[in-house]
């Protein structure tokens, strides 16, 4: 279990290691400090990050001093409970955290309507009315269904409030406690009183209220929890992509019989069966079998991908075709789906700055409700005693300061898993803010706004023979040659290569730096340079044929009797670039293109994409001044790299997006992911980002106004207590679901690539 | 009048009883999943 939780992180001398752990009863921005504050006080704990809404503590220890013990128990000692994570566990505790609070949402509830029942005489009996002995009966029914809403339902609130106050720090939970409390008591000394003392006077009772407040209170956070669960999801869904059982083939070749095993215990160089319909359980090569594979929840790619021997296989990718034999290379905790899981959880356990400012200010704003209560009971004491106590609760209950720090992190979270659901991966917490200001995109050309790999862009066919048969013909006489401009070509014709039949080639012979000349069922072929070519037949090339030539390298293939293709190979630029750099400038953002490619490469690239501002032959040192100009001039610069190469440049910049696919995911030192590889999903991001930026600043702006209005109106005594517990929860309520809104629709901006996902995805994860 | 003093009793009573059903029925895990039994009767029979 540790195992898979544990990474050692170690760089350099002391090694250390780090743990991602999952943390029960996390409710406010006071826990998140406290639980900081005990881990950090430990002797050799290096850093501790905890995440309010996604309830992930990140802890980061030297070997040797402290070990995962310590830390969970340190945990344990301020009051809350912690373990590492791992998918299954963190999915069975959370369905019994829920319980627990549906149970006891429906105590609260349930005696909430009851005491409402023998309150209602006391609210419509005129004075004096109502015989004193009924009174006292119903009062006394009353108290006997609160007693448990106060030991059973409202022990979160209470407890919480205990470990804040003797942990000498003021929490969220305070007020709501200190109010509960005091009302509670107060109604059970007036209905206890008259049955020892017959004369006393009969104070007023609140039950109602009580049960009522505790009811909203839990109401309000049972549908914050329904929501974060939501919002994390789609991280969820990711660590759960790999199955948890795998069929292992201890005696292939020689037997067939399989064994059900954990995942987890496999290990490099076993073999598993992954059956059609199910997911791989960690990545390995394909040894036997052919077959499709979906890896749209992985890499972003919708089209499934044609898998047969020696082809790479990633954990939870889901088989869709007939039975593959995998032997696995990586154990399922070092797979790059658990590398990619870690780096989103670690950005979602972060806090975004918002969010440590809320924190900051959180204490006084506690402390001035308390003294606004405080004053509130002392002003209404001199005008009339009886309001006093329903005014000064209302002020602490009223009050709403769930809904100033959820304002960030619950927006936050949602943007994060919504960004996630289309391969777009944040690995920093600040990266969605910084995105959103971000005004000037530094685009780095080889890998990022072209795909990096050489490709048969265009073919123009000169001959009698049709595109496919040019291929074959092209893709058989380049296989033996080793230029990037023939594997480029080798790799168009694959396809192709069956269309040729029995076409004899032979005496194939490689001229370094032209080309191939082969004898195609003896007549004489030449492939390569238009002059080798050329040479063979003396004809010039047609008028028209160069026409589409710009910014390509050329290839062209003829017979003795004349020509038959020309092949323009170029470093493709992917699919969408233009769009991207077209809605960016759109948008008012400055777009440069800075690449370590030759100008002319780099500036036709640029012609292409509609770049103005080019510059070329720039190495890392000086990409990385010209960065450090751009900010030095005011610029929020956003670096898009291919997350490798870029690394000095992308750790510069304020915010770094990497167009990744594949391997190197795990090292990456990028803000963010794209995994699909898709422009359009940087644009995506970019949309989401700035939503998610603006339902924060509408949350916060209303979180605000809710308390200048409540707290005035409550000290006042216009608001009676359960007035003031309604709104309470209303106010919180408004602040979760519009943090939602962020992961409802794509935003328009972005194209419409939203991922199929096929129904086997549901039946894998499920 | 003094009826009430069954009634009232009674109803405390039995405001206990139907939460304990409840707290039966939820540990029973008939709670859990609230989605997947409404989804399930859309589904063929056929495996």
């Amino acid at each position: 279990m540790t195992e898979g939780a544990t990474l050692a992180a170690g760089s350099g001398a002391a090694r250390s290691s780090e743990a991602l752990l999952a943390v029960e009863g996390i409710h406010c921005a006071s826990c998140v400090q406290l639980i900081e504050m005990r881990v950090g006080a430990i002797a050799g704990v290096e850093s501790v990050d905890v995440g309010l809404t996604s309830h992930r503590a990140r802890v980061r220890w030297r070997d040797g001093s402290t070990g995962l013990a310590d830390i969970t128990a340190a945990i344990a000692r301020a009051g809350y409970r912690a373990w590492p994570v791992s998918a299954a566990l963190a999915s069975i505790e959370r369905s019994r955290e829920r319980r627990m609070a549906l149970w006891r949402l429906f105590v609260a509830g349930f005696s909430m309507m009851q005491v409402m029942m023998y309150a209602t005489p006391a609210y419509l009996a005129i004075e004096g009315e109502m015989a004193p002995d009924i009174e006292q009966l119903l009062r006394i029914a009353s108290l006997v269904l609160t007693v448990p809403v106060m030991a059973y339902a409202a022990t979160p609130i209470l407890s919480r409030a205990w470990r804040n106050l003797t942990a000498r720090r003021i929490g969220m939970d305070v007020p709501a406690a200190l109010g509960l409390l005091v009302t509670f008591g107060a109604s059970a000394w007036a209905t206890v009183l008259p049955m020892f003392d017959a004369g006393a006077a009969r104070g007023p009772v609140y039950f109602d209220s009580v049960s009522m407040f505790v009811f909203f209170l839990l109401g309000g956070r049972y549908l914050e929890m329904l929501a974060r669960t939501r919002a994390g999801a789609a991280v969820d869904e990711l660590a759960r992509l790999q199955p948890a059982r795998a069929l292992l083939l201890p005696d292939w070749p020689q037997s067939q019989v399989s064994r059900e095993v954990d995942a987890a215990s496999l290990a490099t160089g076993d073999l598993v069966l992954v059956r059609a319909g199910c997911a791989a359980p960690a990545d390995g090569v394909v040894v036997d079998g052919v077959s499709l594979n979906d890896e749209s929840l992985i890499s972003g790619e919708a089209r499934p991908v044609a898998k047969a021997p020696g082809a790479a296989v990633t954990g939870g990718a889901i088989n869709l075709g007939a039975p593959l034999l995998v032997r696995v290379s990586a154990a399922a905790g070092d797979s790059q789906l658990a590398h990619l899981v870690r780096l989103v959880e670690s950005a979602a356990a972060a806090k975004p700055w918002l969010n440590q400012v809320v924190d900051r200010h959180a204490a006084t704003f506690l402390w001035t409700i308390l003294v606004l209560a405080a004053a509130t009971a002392l002003a209404w004491a001199l005008i009339d005693p009886a309001r006093a106590l329903p005014a000064a609760v209302a002020v602490l209950i009223v009050t709403c300061p769930c809904a100033l720090s959820l304002a960030a992190p619950v927006a936050f979270s949602a943007a994060i898993g919504n960004l996630a659901r289309r391969g777009v991966l944040v690995t920093r917490a600040h990266a969605l803010e910084t995105l959103a200001r971000a005004n000037h995109f530094v685009f780095d050309k080889t890998g990022t706004l072209t795909t990096g790999r050489m490709r048969v862009e265009d073919i123009v066919l000169l001959g009698s023979l049709d595109r496919s048969r040019v291929l074959a013909l092209a893709g058989r006489m380049e296989s033996v040659a080793v230029h990037p401009l023939a594997q480029a070509l080798a790799m168009e014709a694959a396809p192709h290569l069956a269309r040729l039949g029995s076409v004899h080639i032979s005496a194939a012979r490689e001229v370094a730096g032209s080309g191939v000349e082969a004898l195609v069922d003896g007549v004489r072929h030449r492939i390569g340079s238009l002059e080798f070519v050329g040479s063979l037949h003396g004809q010039p090339l047609p008028a028209d044929s160069l026409a589409r030539a710009q910014g390509f390298s050329l290839a062209a293939l003829a017979s003795e009797s004349g020509w038959l293709a020309l092949f323009m190979i170029g470093d493709g630029v992917r699919a969408g670039a233009a769009d991207l750099i077209a809605a960016l400038a759109a948008q008012g953002s400055k777009v440069s293109l800075a690449s370590g490619d030759r100008l002319g490469a780099v500036s036709q690239a640029a012609t292409a994409l509609g770049i103005s501002d080019v510059h070329g032959a720039m190495a890392p040192a000086a990409k990385h001044r010209f960065v450090a100009d751009l900010q030095g001039a005011g610029a929020t610069v956003a670096m898009v790299g291919d997350g490798i190469n870029d690394a000095p440049v992308l750790a510069l910049a304020h915010v770094s997006v990497a167009m990744g696919s594949g391997a190197p995911l795990a090292q990456t030192r990028a803000d963010m992911v794209l995994m699909s590889g898709r422009p359009a999903d940087l644009l995506h991001a970019l949309a989401t980002a700035r939503k998610a930026m603006r339902i924060v600043k509408q949350n916060i702006a209303w979180a605000a106004l809710y308390n200048l209005v409540a707290i005035p109106l409550a000290a006042s005594g216009l608001l009676s207590p359960w007035m003031a517990g309604i709104g309470m929860a209303a106010s919180s309520l408004v602040v979760v679901l519009n943090s939602l809104r962020v992961a409802t629709r794509a935003p328009a901006a972005s194209l419409s690539t939203a991922l199929p996902v096929p129904l086997t995805a549901h039946a894998a994860a499920g | 009048m003094e009826i009430l003093y069954l009634l009232v009793p009674l109803s405390v009573v039995l405001v206990l009883l139907i939460g304990g059903l409840f707290w039966w029925s939820l540990q029973d895990g008939q709670f859990d999943d609230l989605d997947t039994p409404g989804r399930r009767i859309l589904d063929d029979d056929d495996d």
